[in-house]
């Protein structure tokens, strides 16, 4: 009788790219809905309007690469990037800059290096730096925490000013809008004020700022799903939350009225949506485990650095990419001990 | 069972076993058969030479190939019969490649050569003089790597000696040969080790038993206890945890010394020699039965068979026979695989014949089989970090490899990767990495074999410029000597003009003379 044959391994586990980009989606749904909560559910409408973008573009691309489309879509790598995109823009964003963002994201950070397996660089981080160098003004405005709020809006009324552009009732973008936690700590120490005072305003609350801390909570608690079902790995979380503790205590140690504590830094912003679930991403990581601390500490001392004396009040995006640059470096350097190199005798 | 190793080694997979499917029933015998195919290479090395012709008759157990060089191992007729063929006939290697064996046609008499076991005997000679018997006896290891034994008990012996190690940890799924051996034959199996320890002289042995096999620890443990000749060297029985791959040698070892085998290096460097469950019941036939190794124990097993378990198979055995001695083939089936589901070989047709090294005959059905996916691009995920027991980076590995660049790979311990199949098995991306270790792999031996055929013309070309340059030196010497030789003759015929004038002078002084004394004469005569 004659067979087929096939190359060893004959069996496999039950694994593949699309259950990984499923369980990253389901590890962000608490701090999505978060986000709705305290800032409006325009971010939902800009989820919507990104997803149908990244698709479409990406689409557009392998079509243009005469490649197949079906299953490179199906693969959720495309969803994931708009969804980190989207959750680190304002939730009343434009559908311009929408487009904008997941176009430079999937066809240029994404496609054009080779497609999922090749970027160098984080395909969202990329979408979002072209955004807040080309549009500073537009990308912080951002919506008083609904608690705070005067004005808030539905989900019509959302879609309305995302896709007009302006703001019903004659209301003004000052109106809406506040500065953002980190924002006002940046300005106002800058000018001199006790950290005691910037952190009577009410936009601060327990940890971080209003709103920011749950949302940051939500993400902690789907970043914890994602290392109980194994998607992730604890090292780049751990090392990139270890040394923006670290960091921050010894600023905050140093001049404890001028500096901002450790626990703001950590629950403002977006720090542990980049802990969990940007620095994470693998195609852009270090290949081995001493690598990947190396990266997340690195991640973590450039936010510092550019808090502290950057332009920028978060600075996350920018650390980011810096890192995946040096990710090169990192494998070339940084390999594991093979079996028998370290022999014990 | 509690564990006992000592130590653990990095990844890993803990695999379903399926190991129940082929451990209900004993082992079973199978009938003789009309004809046998017994491929001259079963074995590391070089082939062995046939010392037969076509039309003879053999006995049972009669060496029918016999070892050349060092690394070797001969083959001995399974029962009594004709040769019938000595040809190039289809085997089990990967590369589909005939090889010459030689095919006898049974006489169904099953006379077995005169044999004088050496029993207990064997406490009287010499380790050489043993190896010697278990080279004869064409004993190989029976772990699936074939080496033969007799040069690797030489070797090890060469050296002092800390620890034997008995490989039972058997941790590819489904395969049950080994259990089965422990279970019912572990008197026989401790003779053998008996046998090992003698010649080795370690200061201890350690048996390494996969902890989902209690059965056969208990039968090691009650064959220790009712020893009827106890060792002075310690024997330990170790329940070792069900990890894929801790049955790699390196791999086993780490588990019970908690040493690590240096990178390209061997056991014997630590003081250590891994000898399988199966070669020990080898040797015990060898020593006690004075049976060289004409017959193995192979698991039928998979839901691609009818009644799966395991046989006494003699070595030749077309795979179709043992497949019809369990039942046959159910409908389903999709894939045979010689050997475990992670290592094993797949065949591309059962007319193959059974060797030493197939340890299991495996019948997958469709059930059984990875659903075929679409290979996606690495996402860099790093699963197969976490499972390397090599400690690699397999990612990178396959990064490099699929570019060819053959270098890096080298610099990332491509050679280090023991083709466990762990990475490969747990891909999201459903990427074949093995398939691409073992293509870079061979494209580095080909071309390293390339570099030394260049080297070898390259020096051949030097000695060659060499030697026309000496016998170009070498003419341009007695050149140079008969140019001296001539230039001396030369200044001789210069030197000469004086010999010539003193002759000149000598003639006119004759002349002289002459005319002095004609002038004489004519005074004289005046």
């Amino acid at each position: 009788m004659q067979f087929e044959t096939s190359a060893s391994p004959h069996n496999n586990d039950v694994n593949n790219v699309a259950r990984v980009m499923r369980h990253v989606i389901y590890a962000l749904i608490p701090g999505t809905l978060a986000y709705a909560w305290f800032f409006g559910p325009g971010v939902l409408i800009n989820l919507a309007l990104a997803i149908a973008l990244a698709l479409g573009f990406e689409a557009l691309v392998l079509k243009l690469r005469k490649q197949a489309i079906k299953p490179v879509l199906s693969d959720g790598s495309a969803l994931v990037t708009a969804w980190l995109l989207v959750l680190a823009l304002p939730p009343l964003t434009p559908w311009w800059m929408i487009a904008i963002g997941i176009g430079f994201a999937i066809i240029v950070a994404k496609q054009l290096y080779g497609g999922l397996g090749y970027n160098p660089f984080n395909p969202a981080m990329v979408g979002y730096v072209v955004l807040i160098i080309s549009f500073p003004r537009e990308m912080t405005l951002w919506p008083a925490p609904q608690e705070l709020a005067q004005q808030s809006f539905g989900l019509w009324q959302s879609a309305q000013i995302i896709f007009s552009g302006s703001l019903p009732n004659a209301l003004s973008w000052d109106a809406i809008t506040m500065a953002t936690p980190l924002d006002i700590t940046r300005t106002q120490l800058g000018q001199n004020m006790m950290l005691s005072e910037i952190q009577d305003s009410p936009l601060f609350g327990t940890f971080g700022g209003v709103g920011w801390e749950w949302i940051g909570n939500w993400f902690f608690l789907g970043g914890l799903y994602l290392l109980k079902v194994k998607i992730i790995d604890w090292r780049i979380p751990f090392s990139l939350i270890a040394t923006l503790l670290i960091a921050t205590t010894l600023t905050y140690a140093s001049a404890p009225d001028a500096q901002a504590g450790p626990m703001f830094h950590l629950f403002s912003g977006g720090v542990i949506l980049a802990a969990f679930f940007i620095a994470t991403d693998p195609v852009s990581a270090p290949a081995s485990n001493r690598g990947r601390l190396i990266y997340g500490c690195g991640i973590a001392l450039f936010i510092v650095i550019i808090r502290q004396w950057g332009g920028y009040p978060d600075g996350i995006a920018f650390a980011v990419l810096l890192m995946n640059m040096v990710v090169p470096t990192i494998d070339h350097y940084i390999k594991p001990a093979v079996f028998g190199q370290s022999s014990k005798e | 069972m509690p564990v006992e190793q000592l130590s653990h080694f990095h990844g890993g997979l803990k695999l379903p076993g399926f190991k129940a499917l082929s451990t209900n029933s004993p082992i079973q015998k199978m009938a003789l058969l009309a004809e046998y195919r017994l491929p001259l290479q079963q074995h590391i090395g070089e082939p062995a030479e046939a010392i037969v012709s076509v039309g003879e008759r053999v006995l049972k157990g009669q060496m029918i190939a016999q070892a050349q060089g060092s690394i070797s191992a001969p083959i001995h007729a399974p029962t009594s019969g004709t040769i019938s063929a000595i040809d190039k006939q289809a085997v089990a290697h990967i590369s589909r490649l005939p090889a010459t064996c030689i095919t006898l046609t049974s006489d169904g008499l099953d006379e077995a050569s005169p044999a004088h076991p050496l029993g207990e005997t064997y406490r009287q000679l010499g380790k050489q003089t043993l190896y010697e018997h278990l080279r004869q006896a064409g004993i190989v290891g029976l772990g699936g790597a074939t080496f033969p034994t007799a040069t690797k008990l030489a070797l090890a012996s060469r050296r002092p000696l800390k620890t034997l190690i008995i490989n039972g940890a058997e941790c590819e799924p489904y395969i049950t040969c080994d259990q089965k051996l422990m279970e019912e034959r572990a008197d026989e199996v401790l003779k053998g080790i008996h046998v090992l320890i003698h010649s080795l002289r370690p200061r201890q042995c350690l048996i390494g038993v996969e902890d989902n096999k209690p059965a056969a620890i208990n039968a090691l443990n009650e064959a220790l206890k009712n020893d009827p000749t106890p060792s002075s060297v310690s024997i330990k029985i170790v329940a070792i945890a069900s990890l894929y791959p801790t049955g790699g040698e390196k791999q086993l070892i780490k588990v019970l010394t908690d040493q690590e085998v240096p990178s390209g290096g061997f056991p014997g460097d630590l003081g250590i020699v891994c000898q399988n469950i199966g070669s020990a019941y080898a040797i015990y036939r060898a020593i006690y039965e004075a049976e060289p190794l004409i017959s193995r124990i192979v698991t039928l097993t998979g839901a691609g068979i009818q009644n799966p378990g395991n046989w006494e198979v003699l070595i030749g055995t077309p795979i179709k026979q043992l497949s019809q001695a369990g039942g046959g083939y159910t409908d389903d089936v999709q894939r045979l695989i010689m050997g475990g589901p992670m290592m094993g070989l797949a065949l591309h047709s059962d007319e193959l014949p059974i060797s030493k090294a197939s340890n299991c005959i495996l019948a997958l059905s469709s059930s059984e089989l990875p659903k075929t996916e679409t290979v996606s691009p690495c996402i860099r995920c790093g699963v197969c970090v976490e499972v390397c027991p090599a400690n690699l980076l397999p990612q990178q590995l396959y990064w490099h490899s699929r570019a060819k660049d053959f270098d890096k790979a080298q610099d990332n311990n491509l050679f280090d990767c023991i083709e466990c199949g762990c990475c490969d098995y747990v891909c999201p991306s459903h990427i074949p990495l093995v398939s691409f270790y073992r293509y870079a792999k061979t494209q580095i031996w080909n071309a390293e074999r390339e570099r030394q055929k260049a080297d070898q013309a390259r020096e051949r070309h030097q000695f060659r410029e060499q030697r026309i340059e000496l016998a170009k030196q070498e003419k341009e010497a007695k050149m140079a000597k008969r140019r001296a030789a001539l230039k001396a003759k030369k200044a001789g015929d210069s030197s000469s003009s004086a010999k010539q004038d003193a002759i000149k002078a000598a003639l006119a002084r004759v002349q002289a003379k002459k005319s002095n004394k004609a002038s004489n004469s004519e005074g004289t005569q005046g």
